[in-house]
């Protein structure tokens, strides 16, 4: 019965699920092998910071009675990684803090709640920046992760654990969160697919908040099939979360065969200008190429306040972190400093000991914005300026079907690089931040390689259009073989 | 620099946060860089724009008023740092 442990690393949930339907393995097998390969190769990577291995086998012990009396699901034994922004229940779930280095979670988050009920395996919990506030992972509490391409880069963030855990074949998906980018660029950086469902598409609840008009939760995989097959189970109205949407949750992998016929394809003129690495640009283009190939039609639509987009975050992202982030007060839970004098010092101190330096100063950022005097130029000419930039992608989607371009403006950088100027960090997520603003779906999947640096190709669609990216991406991968390059050293 | 040292704590103060004697520099330098950044947005034309706050336009839910929740006050007080009797404590605030 049991088959060539080694190998099973390399294939993608959809071939899993079809081992484990096909009695090649067990989801026991499955989840040693991979447990194993975790404790061989995880510490490296810096790539997780709880591991559940007695959870996992249990649920896998489970789902192989599932499988056995043919009770399973499409999903059941199938091994994930979470980032550790979820809540699951009884489990640590730090959130990349030492503000909550010891907090074990009484209860779970929907898609916890969700996947574990469809019998998926979860093996560990992965690093990430510090309450998901950063691009480059180098902002959590328990170190930067390194990138399986290059271990002196950055897998990107603040799902950079997530990312290089899939990119390293050490799980085969991963769940991750995207405010502004947290799952689109981590999956460029390491040559995964990130796919960030439409705002109010997936729940939030019990996904730790940073900023909850933007939070998204989505998938980090190998393949468009697999985030298909995680977003079945994980999209759908969930009456916890209080801006969740209530609309129909279609088959996700019905559409993904369909031809590129007549599709319009969108190419932003202000993504190519200024700022985008040329080789990066080369790569996109040749990306864009294979898909008119395919049948689909280029055109050329504006987006004329991109330029705004990133401002425009750093002015709504923090003033909602700082709202949030206000829970965290040294009396319910996290951490608490030592011998407070009063109650304003045991506040200020066990925030100060217990958040890392970008949280505090997006706090403080969002503090600012909203204080009194400083409110209507701030924050509420980011609101009017958001909407602006949302108006911009109707019009743009009344003339075209999906809208493509660079996940990112450069491959994954050297760890250290960017952290000495907050902008520079921010300016990363260019590309990115637009489809949080305007609540789009919107999905990177690896379309070029730099120096053996994976790129990315980003499609945007509008509210609910997952199906067609997924289709695309999915279109897009059967043409190429990025998406299956793995680095040398974790073959 | 387009905020002050002064500035800098009183946001410090308002957001219960305590800076260090060697770092307030240094974070009144990232600071005022972002400000400096997001200040960009005065110059966009947005008379008559309506402030968008849920990215569907979608308004807030409403649900009937009743009790959900069961009581689980031991599971969520395992994680508090101190508690007494049910309570959570925290240093006196009345003499």
């Amino acid at each position: 019965m049991s088959s060539d442990g080694c190998a099973l690393h390399t294939r993608t949930l959809t071939e899993l699920a079809a081992g484990l339907a096909d009695r090649e393995f067990s989801s026991r097998e499955l989840t040693e092998a991979l447990l194993g390969r975790i404790n061989d190769l995880g510490d490296k990577l810096n790539a997780f910071i709880t591991l559940t291995a007695d959870e996992a086998l249990q649920a896998a012990d489970h789902a192989d009675k599932q499988i056995a009396s043919n009770s399973a699901g499409p999903l059941t034994g199938l091994p994930i990684v979470h980032k550790d922004i979820f809540c699951a229940r009884g489990i640590r779930t730090t959130s990349g803090s030492r503000m909550l280095e010891n907090f074990v979670s009484p209860y779970d988050a929907t898609i916890v709640e969700r996947l574990n009920q469809a019998g998926v395996v979860t093996l560990a919990k992965t690093n990430m920046d510090e309450f998901a506030m950063g691009s480059s992972n180098e902002t959590s509490y328990f170190g930067p992760v390194l990138n399986p391409w290059d271990h002196t880069r950055s897998p990107g963030g603040s799902s950079g654990g997530s990312a290089a855990a899939v990119a390293a074949r050490l799980a085969p998906a991963a769940t991750g969160t995207d405010t502004g980018g947290s799952i689109r660029q981590p999956a460029a950086l390491t040559g995964t697919i990130g796919l960030k469902p439409t705002y109010g598409r997936v729940s939030r609840y019990g996904m730790i908040a940073f900023a909850s008009s933007l939070d998204q939760a989505g998938v980090i995989t190998r393949s468009a099939a697999d985030a298909a097959m995680l977003l079945q189970v994980m999209a759908g109205f969930d009456e916890r979360d209080s801006t969740s949407v209530d609309h129909p949750v279609p088959d996700y992998s019905a559409a993904l065969e369909q031809p590129l016929k007549g599709k319009r394809i969108g190419i932003v003129r202000q993504h190519f200008d200024a700022g985008l690495d040329p080789s990066n640009a080369k790569q996109v283009r040749a990306a864009i190429a294979v898909l008119e190939a395919q049948g689909a039609i280029i055109k050329e639509v504006d987006l004329p306040n991109l330029d705004l987009s990133v401002p425009t975050y750093y002015v709504v992202a923090p003033a909602e972190c700082s709202s949030n982030m206000s829970r965290f007060d040294g009396v319910r839970f996290g951490h608490r400093a030592k011998d407070p004098a009063d109650l304003f010092d045991l506040y200020c101190r066990s925030r100060s000991e217990g958040f890392g330096a970008e949280v505090q100063r997006r706090i403080m950022t969002g503090t600012y914005v909203l204080s009194a005097g400083y409110y209507d130029a701030y924050y509420l000419q980011a609101q009017k300026v958001r909407q602006l930039i949302a108006e911009d992608f109707r019009k743009a989607f009344a003339d075209v079907d999906v809208i493509a371009g660079p996940t990112s403006p450069t491959p994954a950088f050297a760890l250290g690089d960017k952290t000495d100027d907050p902008i520079t960090m921010y300016l990363n997520d260019i590309y990115t931040i637009g489809a949080n603003l305007a609540g789009l779906p919107a999905i990177s999947v690896p379309c070029g390689s730099v120096d053996n640096l994976p790129v990315g190709l980003h499609l945007v669609g509008p509210h609910f259009a997952e199906e067609q990216l997924l289709n695309c991406a999915h279109r897009y991968a059967m043409a190429t073989d990025w998406h299956t390059r793995c680095p040398e050293a974790y073959r | 620099m387009s905020l002050s040292k002064d500035q800098v704590q009183h946001i410090a103060t308002l957001a219960r946060l305590r800076l260090a004697d060697d770092e307030v520099g240094d974070v009144v330098d990232k600071l005022s860089r972002i400000v400096d950044f997001v200040d960009q947005l005065q110059a966009a034309a947005t008379d008559g724009v309506v402030p968008m706050a849920h990215p569907l336009n979608q308004g807030q839910r409403l649900r009937a008023d009743v009790v959900t929740e069961r009581d689980e006050r031991e599971r969520f007080q395992a994680n508090a740092p101190a508690v007494q009797d049910g309570l959570y404590l925290v240093p006196k605030v009345i003499e």
